[in-house]
């Protein structure tokens, strides 16, 4: 299997990854035993992942990104929706028929610290997945693991050290080493430079994507850092309450935002630049996001957004791209911001 | 520029400020030589990574670094914080210097009610009764934005959102009308929209009280925003030292400088990211010269040998410790 470093055949198909009006609930407990509250923590979202692009996913805390993301590598159920996998549908894949796709779609998570078990040496962390497939052993697997270090800039004299003996950044590079034993296809990165110092996180993102060029990898990067984001996607979206708000490619995104959350969310990232916060548009977002237990109706965004007008309280807005647009630009909201328009309340007469 | 608390005293004047720990594997040597003041109504960035110092050296000036052995002098309003008295200190850390922290999750104890613990506070301090502490409780849950502050006052911290209890945290730290105030990460934990709220809400809180602030971050963006003056810090010394608007128009040390280009950018695409290479240093038996030496691309043999802070051409007030600095080189 050493030798399958890209996706054995062309495929049809040019998205890796369908995701079609997936939804996730989790059952909260509530003052009432007879009472069963729902939480939706994925409210219906499609989109799909072309085959070697990254992907960025971004929003609030709360907002369902890691649910969603925990969703498509099947860790969790799906409550509802569809899931293809490289055209196979997963969604309702048993633990058993996922075992063969379990290899081609890893997970890389926020905190190198608690991601590994301090007890075990790293070369038998990284070896793991060679274990748990059945793909090499002895001898063999301790040269494959040697041949992943040095891939991630790690040492591979190091092999017989304990996690405890590596930097945070360090750390990071075994985690994504593990990640890549078996070659995946799909490579899902949470959070992953969040709790690294300023100075490693440059390092370990130039790695992540020298990586992908190297092996063809698909991501799905999440990070709540706005100009990580745009560093490394080349698409990008942006979810609120379990929606996905906006979709566009990273450049367009970030020079003309059409949602109004987009945009306020844009304008809250300090500048590097001296005294910006006086020169800074009025703020948008007060207050903290709604409980996703509350029942909505209508936009999601409209009890914060400064342009809701009726129609936002009465009628969600379909993820669509708008007319002047790119294609690929893709906008639930009734009242976009034109280019270069700040977020506040829609002026004229508004769509 | 505000004039300083009396004439010829500063609210705060560090001078030569060491922090050491001694481990069972030699001695930490967590902060050396560390050197700045403050005045009424300004605001000094403490910006470093983590191991930098940055958190430690504020935490020693009040007495909160259990085990550490603290040399040098931290005036405040003339007095030796270092060698005062635990009753007096006790005092200061109350209406003179308050903290904020990183995790409000957990500094806040979480069995009791949010308000009941700024009461508490209140009345540790001053002679006041339980009703008359709770009225300030409410007034300044209020006046730092929580909403139905006299109803919210009775809920238990989990009953709060993170930036709430940050909210809380910062009524607490005013409650006495500290003339500092250190806050340590404050919106490290907190998303984006709700940091530009906070720093919204210090940066008012200290117009109106005319504090001064240590903001410490690793963030330089948020510093930037935030900061009149800026203190570079790497394992455990100043290594750049200016006013905000000249350290980001001319940043000198080449560490400075490669914490800004390792950043990337939210208004410009990058192709390539330039990061700082190695690791950050291990306290512990520190070699002798410049800190960052292992890691600087402009290291020359000279560099063996600790450069001290000092003025750079040109600039007011913009130190560097740097050999390179100010020969053209850098």
């Amino acid at each position: 299997m050493s030798a399958a470093a890209a996706p054995a055949a062309a495929p049809p198909d040019p998205l890796l990854v369908r995701v079609t009006g997936v939804v996730k609930e989790f059952a909260t407990r509530s003052a009432s035993p007879f009472r069963r509250e729902r939480l939706q923590a994925v409210a219906g979202v499609s989109f799909g992942l072309r085959r070697g692009e990254t992907l960025g996913l971004v929003g609030e805390t709360g907002c369902g990104k890691s649910t969603l993301a925990r969703c498509i590598v099947r860790l969790h159920e799906l409550t509802a929706g569809e899931l293809l996998f490289d055209g196979a549908d997963l969604s309702r894949a048993t633990q058993s028929e996922l075992r063969p796709f379990r290899r081609r779609m890893q997970m890389v998570f926020q905190d190198p610290y608690g991601s590994l078990n301090p007890r075990r040496r790293v070369g038998s962390i990284i070896g793991d997945p060679f274990a748990i497939h059945d793909v090499a052993a002895g001898r063999e697997r301790m040269r494959l693991v040697q041949v992943l270090m040095d891939l991630v800039g790690l040492n591979p004299e190091h092999y017989n050290r304990f996690p405890a003996e590596f930097s945070g950044g360090q750390r990071q590079r075994i985690a994504i080493a593990r990640a890549l034993a078996l070659r995946p296809e799909l490579v899902v990165c949470d959070e992953p430079v969040s709790a690294l110092d300023v100075s490693i996180q440059a390092q370990i993102l130039n790695l992540l994507v020298d990586l992908q060029r190297e092996l063809g990898l698909t991501y799905l990067f999440i990070s709540h850092d706005l100009a990580v984001v745009r560093h490394v996607s080349d698409r990008v979206a942006v979810m609120y309450l379990g929606r996905i708000v906006e979709l566009a490619p990273a450049g367009l995104l970030y020079a003309s935002a059409r949602h109004p959350y987009t945009a306020a969310l844009l304008a809250a990232v300090p500048a590097f630049e001296p005294g910006a916060r006086s020169r800074r548009a009025p703020l948008v977002l007060a207050g903290d996001p709604p409980s996703p237990l509350e029942a909505l109706r209508g936009c999601r965004f409209h009890a914060r957004c400064p342009r809701a007008q009726a129609r936002c309280r009465a009628e969600e807005p379909a993820l669509e791209s708008r007319v002047g647009d790119d294609p690929g630009h893709l906008t639930a909201c009734h009242f976009p911001l034109a280019d270069g328009e700040a977020p506040g309340p829609a002026t004229g007469s508004g769509a | 520029m505000p004039a300083p608390a009396a004439a010829g005293v500063r609210l705060l004047d560090v001078r030569d400020l060491a922090v050491s720990f001694r481990t069972p594997d030699g001695i930490v040597e967590a902060v050396r030589g560390l050197s700045f003041g403050l005045d009424p109504g300004r605001t000094l960035g403490l910006v470093g990574e983590s191991g930098s110092g940055k958190s430690v050296a504020t935490a020693a000036l009040v007495g909160l670094a259990p085990g550490a052995q603290v040399t040098g002098l931290a005036l405040y309003l003339g007095r030796d914080l270092l060698t005062l008295p635990a009753e007096e200190l006790r005092a200061v850390r109350g209406r003179g210097v308050a903290m904020i922290f990183q995790s409000p999750m957990t500094s806040l104890h979480p069995l009791y009610p949010v308000g009941w613990q700024i009461v508490e506070m209140i009345r540790a301090h001053e002679p006041v009764p339980t009703r008359q502490a709770r009225a300030r409780a409410i007034e300044l849950l209020g006046h730092v934005g929580i909403p139905r502050a006299e109803r919210r006052v009775d809920d238990y911290p989990h009953q709060y959102s993170g930036g709430m209890l940050q909210r809380a945290m910062i009524a607490m730290a005013i409650a006495l009308r500290p003339r500092i105030l250190v806050a340590d990460e404050p919106t490290t934990a907190l998303d984006v929209s709700v940091q530009a709220q906070i720093l919204r809400l210090l940066a008012g809180l200290q117009r109106e009280l005319g504090m001064a602030m240590i903001l410490i971050t690793h963030d330089l963006g948020v510093a930037a925003e935030t900061a009149d003056e800026m203190l570079v810090m790497y394992a455990g010394r100043a290594l750049e030292q200016a006013t905000t608007p000249d350290l980001f128009a001319r940043p000198s040390h080449p560490y400075t400088r490669a914490l800004l280009r390792s950043r990337p950018r939210l208004d410009a695409a990058v192709a390539r990211l330039t990061p700082v290479p190695g690791q950050p240093p291990s306290l512990i038996a520190l070699p002798a010269g410049c800190p960052f030496r292992p890691r600087c691309a402009e290291a020359v043999e000279r560099c063996a040998k600790t450069p001290p802070l000092v003025a750079i051409g040109g600039d007011e007030g913009h130190d560097a410790a740097c050999w390179l600095v100010g020969e053209g080189t850098a």
